[in-house]
């Protein structure tokens, strides 16, 4: 069974930098159009089921709007 | 569900005054993730600069104070010798650290002071608009530079790891950058190596970090990582400047 992974995304803490857009390994991370509540358009992720859990994004966010979680089984996805 | 990556408890979950991209609160982050895994983050008392990360004390969940411009070096001389079972730490920009602070972070290192110092170098003064500090880059656009800096007008800009790894008293200098995830990990490292040999008492410690500042550099935060890339490290290269542990293990090997 292929490992999965759950990207928490905080939008209330993200600041729309693009970091973890530049780094992320599989391409998902994409800005949104919807604005948090400070104004920045935060990030979004598509298709969370081919995230490969390299943490990239996480490890480059300054400000901790990313987590991640591997799901074991039982978990909902 | 099994957690890969959990933003740092020591961390306060409060809204950091850092622009959008600036590498300040990766920096915060590995300081802290350290001092939990070493079981120290209730012991650790830091020094914060003046300049952005003036408010790094209310980032960090660490107890910090607050030193005049450029002489967190010779407040934590102070905490560190009246604490000697703590670890200690000054963080300082280049303005504060390269610039003003330029005597107390030599003579404090010339001592052999027992407390790391984590220095964020991003060329540039950004707490007060954009000047040109030390570490500014030959032809670096900052307010003070309109055209760019020149070697005739204001010299050769400021290598500060290996002017300190110069210096007797210090015990382990490295440089590091925040640019990509290969060099966070590394920077991490450095951070774990430093507070380490700190706890050794064999000298002083610091780390650099080359570190971003999109707002004055005029560039967006992914640029100005690319940036980092193509005109920091080239002048400012990365490495350990001076390890006196690695020197003891040779001498005793030999």
């Amino acid at each position: 069974m292929t490992k999965k992974f759950r990207v928490e995304l905080i939008k209330d803490r993200c600041k729309g930098c693009e970091l973890c857009t530049s780094v992320c390994s599989r391409h998902l991370l994409k800005m949104d159009t919807h604005l948090n509540h400070k104004g920045y358009a935060s990030v979004t992720i598509e298709n969370m089921d081919a995230c490969i859990g390299c943490i990239n994004c996480a490890l480059i966010c300054p400000d901790g709007a990313i987590e991640i979680f591997q799901l074991e089984e039982g978990d909902k996805e | 569900m099994k957690p890969v990556f959990t933003y740092s408890e020591g961390m306060e979950r409060v809204e950091t005054s850092y622009c959008p991209g600036c590498t300040h609160g990766i920096a915060h982050r590995l300081i802290v993730e350290t001092l939990i895994e070493n079981g120290e983050l209730g012991n650790a008392i830091g020094v914060c600069p003046i300049g952005c990360s003036v408010q790094a004390h209310k980032f960090m969940h660490v107890d910090m104070c607050e030193a005049a411009h450029g002489r967190a070096p010779a407040v934590a001389s102070g905490i560190r010798r009246v604490h000697p079972d703590k670890p200690v730490f000054t963080y300082q920009g280049d303005g504060d650290l390269a610039s003003i602070g330029m005597g107390e972070i030599i003579h404090a290192a010339s001592r052999g002071e027992r407390f790391t110092t984590f220095f964020i170098n991003n060329g540039i003064y950004g707490m007060t608009g954009g000047q040109m500090a030390p570490t500014t880059l030959i032809g670096q656009r900052s307010t003070t530079s309109q055209d760019g800096r020149t070697v005739e007008a204001n010299g050769m800009p400021i290598r500060v790891a290996e002017l300190i790894a110069a210096v007797d008293g210090a015990a382990y200098v490295e440089r590091v950058a925040l640019d990509s995830p290969a060099h966070i990990r590394q920077a991490k490292r450095a951070v774990q190596k430093a507070f380490a040999v700190q706890k050794m008492g064999v000298g002083f410690t610091m780390i650099e970090f080359i570190s971003s500042c999109p707002t004055n550099w005029g560039l967006s935060p992914v640029e100005a990582l690319g940036w980092i890339k193509e005109k920091m490290i080239p002048y400012y290269p990365l490495g350990v400047k001076k390890d006196i542990t690695a020197q003891n293990v040779q001498e005793e090997e030999a």
